[in-house]
C-alpha cells in the first residue's frame, strides 16, 4: 500500500495487535489514580449543586431566575446552545471523517462520541428546566390529547424536540454499536466473574464472525451516511429557533452555516481540551500522537475562521441592508453596554485561533489546551452576545433593560458542567477510550512500523 | 461425533491467503472469526452483500412518509389552525421534521435488522471460541469428518500459510 513518506505515523511504538488491546484496556484494568477520585468528587460537587439550583427553580418558579419581560431567554438557553454545540464534534469525527476515509479519526471517535452523548444530555436538560413545569414536558409531543389539539409544527422550537431527540437516539445507536466488538474484548480479558457476567451481557454475545463484521461495517457506514446531514440539521435547526423570529440581530439567514461551523469549532475545543489531558493520563500518547492534535487544531483554524467571517459578513449585511434597526442591533451589540461581552467573544473566537497558522503552536500542548479553554469560553459568549444583546433593547425604549444571571442559573450551569465531567470520568473506567478494533485495522497502513519501512 | 478444525492465524494476510487456497480446495469453511473487520475478506469467501442498506431505505422511506403525512393530516384534516397567518399545509415548515423522523426510523431500523439477523443482543448466548479472537487471533472453523485422510490434507495447507495452532475440536 502506498503510504506518502511525508505523513505521520498514526500509530507510534511499533505496536502489535496484542500490544494495543493492553495499552487500550490497561486503564479500565488498572485501579484509579488520586487524580481521577479528586476529579470525580468535584464534578460530583458540583452536579449535586446543579441538581439542589434545578429543584429549587422547579419549587420558586422561573422568577428565581435573572431573566426579566425583555430578556426572556438568558444562561439557560446560552447554555443549551452552547452544549448543543460542542455535542457536534463528536459526529463530524465519526461520521463525516468516516465517510471522508480520514483514518487519523479512529484514535479519537469514541471519546469524541461518548463526549457527544453526555453533552446532548446536558443541553437537554435547559430547555427542560427553562419550561418552568418540566413535569409537563411531555406537552412537546404530538400525542393524542382530550384537548385534541396537536402541538404547532410550523414551530422551531418543536423542530428543535425532534432534531434534539432524534440527535440523542442516533448517536447513542452509532456509539453503542461502535462499542459492541470492545466490549466482546473487555469481556474476554477481565477475569472477575461480575464484570465478566456484565461486559458479557453488554457485549451483546459478540463473537467477530466475518458476516457480523461484514454488517457492521455497513451499518456503521450507513450510519455515518445519516448521521453527517443530521448533524449539520440539528445545529440549523438550532439556529432557526433564532433566525425565524423577527428580532433584529437573530433575523438572518446567515444563521444555519454560521451555527453549524460555530458548532463543529466548539466541539473540537472541547474534544482538545478533554483528550490533552486524558492522552496523557492514561498513557496513550502513541494513539493520539501530536498529529491528532495538530490535525485537530487545523479543523479549529478552519471552522474559527469560518466564524469570524460570519461575524463580519454579520456586521457588513447589517450595515448594507440599510435597515436603521439592523444597524442598530449590531452597533449596540459592539459598542453597547454589552461590548465587554462582544470583545471577549471577537478576542478568543476569531483572534486567538489565527495562532494556529504557526506549526509550533499547532504541536504544542500546553498552548493546544489554554487554545481550547479559551475557545469554549468565546462560544459560550457568542451565545449570550446573540441571544442577550439582541433582546435588550427592545421595541419601546420604555422597555430597555438589562441581565444578569442569579446564582441558580449559574448554579444549574456549573451542575451540567459537573454532570458532563462525571460522566467522562466514569467512561473512560468503563469502556475503552479508543476504538480497539478499529484502530488495529489501520495500524498496517499507517503505524510507525510500516510508514518507516515504506520511506526507506 | 462431529467436528471442528480450528486454525489460528496471527496475521491476516496469512489467513487471507490460506481462506483463498481452501475455498480452491472446495473445503467447507464454517466460520472465520476475527479480532477486527478484514478488508477484502468477505469477497474472498463469497459472502453475499449485506442487505441493511435496503433495510435502512425501506425503513427511512417509512418514517418520511409517516411524519409528512401526519403533519398534513394533523395540520389540514384533524386540527386546521391559523398560526400567524400561515397557509396550513406549508411544505418547507414540514420539511424538519420529516427528515428527522426519516433518519431516525433508518437508523433504528438497521441496528435491530443488524441485531436480529447477527443473532446479537442482551442475553444472547453465543459460542465464545476462544478470547483470543478479540485481542489479536484469527481463526478459521472448518467441517472435520472422520477420514484421516482429509484432515491431514486441510492441515497441509494451513500449516503451508503459516497457521498459528492447529486444533480438533468436538461440537457440543
Amino acid at each position: 500500500m502506498y503510504v506518502s513518506p511525508i505523513r505521520e505515523p498514526l500509530i507510534k511504538g511499533n505496536k502489535t495487535y496484542s500490544q494495543i488491546t493492553q495499552d487500550i484496556a490497561a486503564p479500565i484494568e488498572g485501579k484509579p489514580g488520586k487524580a481521577w477520585y479528586m476529579g470525580l468528587t468535584i464534578s460530583l460537587s458540583a452536579m449535586f449543586f446543579g441538581l439542589a439550583m434545578m429543584g429549587y427553580t422547579v419549587w420558586e418558579g422561573i422568577g428565581s431566575w435573572g431573566l426579566n419581560r425583555t430578556i426572556g431567554w438568558g444562561w439557560g438557553i446560552t447554555n443549551f446552545v452552547w452544549w448543543v454545540g460542542i455535542g457536534h464534534a463528536g459526529t463530524f469525527i465519526s461520521a463525516i471523517l468516516l465517510l471522508f476515509r480520514q483514518k487519523w479519526r479512529t484514535s479519537i471517535n469514541r471519546s469524541a462520541e461518548a463526549m457527544t452523548i453526555f453533552a446532548i444530555l446536558c443541553a437537554g436538560l435547559f430547555p427542560l428546566i427553562h419550561m418552568g413545569r418540566p413535569l409537563l414536558a411531555f406537552f412537546v409531543f404530538p400525542y393524542p390529547n382530550t384537548r385534541g389539539l396537536w402541538v404547532n409544527f410550523n414551530s422551531p422550537l418543536l423542530w428543535d424536540v425532534f432534531a434534539i431527540s432524534t440527535y440523542l437516539l442516533v448517536s447513542l445507536l452509532f456509539w453503542y454499536m461502535g462499542l459492541i466488538p470492545d466490549i466482546g474484548t473487555m469481556r474476554d480479558r477481565v477475569s472477575s466473574k461480575i464484570k465478566k457476567y456484565v461486559y458479557g451481557l453488554l457485549s451483546f454475545g459478540w463473537t467477530g464472525s466475518v458476516k457480523h463484521w461484514q454488517r457492521h461495517e455497513k451499518l456503521s457506514l450507513i450510519l455515518a451516511g445519516i448521521a453527517a446531514p443530521l448533524v449539520l440539521s440539528v445545529h440549523s435547526i438550532v439556529s432557526a429557533d433564532f433566525a425565524t423570529s423577527i428580532i433584529p440581530g437573530w433575523h438572518t439567514t446567515i444563521f444555519p452555516p454560521y451555527f453549524v461551523a460555530g458548532a463543529i469549532f466548539s466541539g473540537f475545543a472541547m474534544v482538545l481540551t478533554l483528550l490533552v489531558v486524558t492522552r496523557k493520563v492514561l498513557n496513550l500518547e502513541n494513539y493520539i500522537t501530536l498529529a491528532h492534535i495538530e490535525s485537530m487544531n487545523k479543523i479549529i483554524i478552519a471552522t474559527g475562521s469560518i466564524v469570524g467571517i460570519a461575524y463580519m459578513t454579520e456586521l457588513f449585511i447589517s450595515w448594507y441592508s440599510g435597515v436603521e434597526y439592523e444597524q442598530y442591533a449590531f452597533l449596540n451589540r459592539a459598542t453597547g453596554p454589552y461590548w465587554w461581552a462582544y470583545a471577549i467573544m471577537m478576542t478568543c473566537n476569531v483572534i486567538s485561533p489565527q495562532l494556529l497558522w504557526f506549526r509550533k503552536l499547532r504541536r504544542n500542548l500546553v498552548f493546544t489546551f489554554i487554545l481550547s479553554i479559551f475557545i469554549n469560553i468565546g462560544m459560550w459568549f457568542e451565545r449570550f452576545v446573540i441571544i442577550v444583546t439582541s433582546l435588550h433593547r427592545d421595541y419601546l425604549p420604555s422597555s430597555w433593560s438589562m441581565y444578569s444571571p442569579t446564582i441558580v442559573e449559574v448554579g444549574i450551569f456549573i451542575g451540567t458542567l459537573g454532570l458532563f465531567f462525571s460522566c467522562f470520568l466514569l467512561f473512560i473506567r468503563v469502556f475503552p477510550v479508543i476504538a480497539i478494533a478499529e484502530i488495529k485495522t489501520v495500524v498496517k497502513s499507517s503505524g510507525e512500523k510500516e510508514t518507516k519501512n515504506e520511506t526507506l | 461425533m462431529r467436528s471442528y478444525i480450528s486454525a489460528y492465524f496471527t496475521d491476516e494476510e496469512d489467513l487471507l491467503r490460506a481462506i483463498k487456497i481452501l475455498m480452491e480446495k472446495k473445503i467447507l469453511i464454517l466460520d472465520v472469526l476475527t479480532p477486527f473487520p478484514v478488508h477484502g475478506i468477505d469477497k474472498v469467501l463469497g459472502l453475499k452483500e449485506s442487505k441493511l442498506p435496503t433495510v435502512g431505505f425501506i425503513a427511512g422511506a417509512i418514517g418520511t412518509l409517516f411524519a409528512f403525512g401526519f403533519q398534513t393530516w394533523a395540520f389540514v384534516v384533524d386540527y386546521p389552525l391559523f398560526i400567524g397567518g400561515k397557509p396550513h399545509f406549508s411544505i418547507p415548515a414540514f420539511i424538519p421534521i420529516t427528515f428527522e423522523v426519516t433518519v431516525l426510523f433508518a437508523a433504528f431500523a438497521m441496528v435491530f435488522a443488524f441485531l436480529f439477523r447477527s443473532k446479537l443482543g442482551l442475553g444472547a448466548k453465543n459460542k465464545i471460541h476462544d478470547e483470543r479472537i478479540t485481542d489479536d487471533r484469527f481463526v478459521i472453523i472448518i467441517e472435520a469428518n472422520e477420514n484421516d485422510e482429509y484432515f491431514n490434507n486441510v492441515k497441509a495447507i494451513l500449516e503451508q500459510e503459516e497457521a498459528h495452532e492447529i486444533q480438533l475440536k468436538e461440537h457440543k
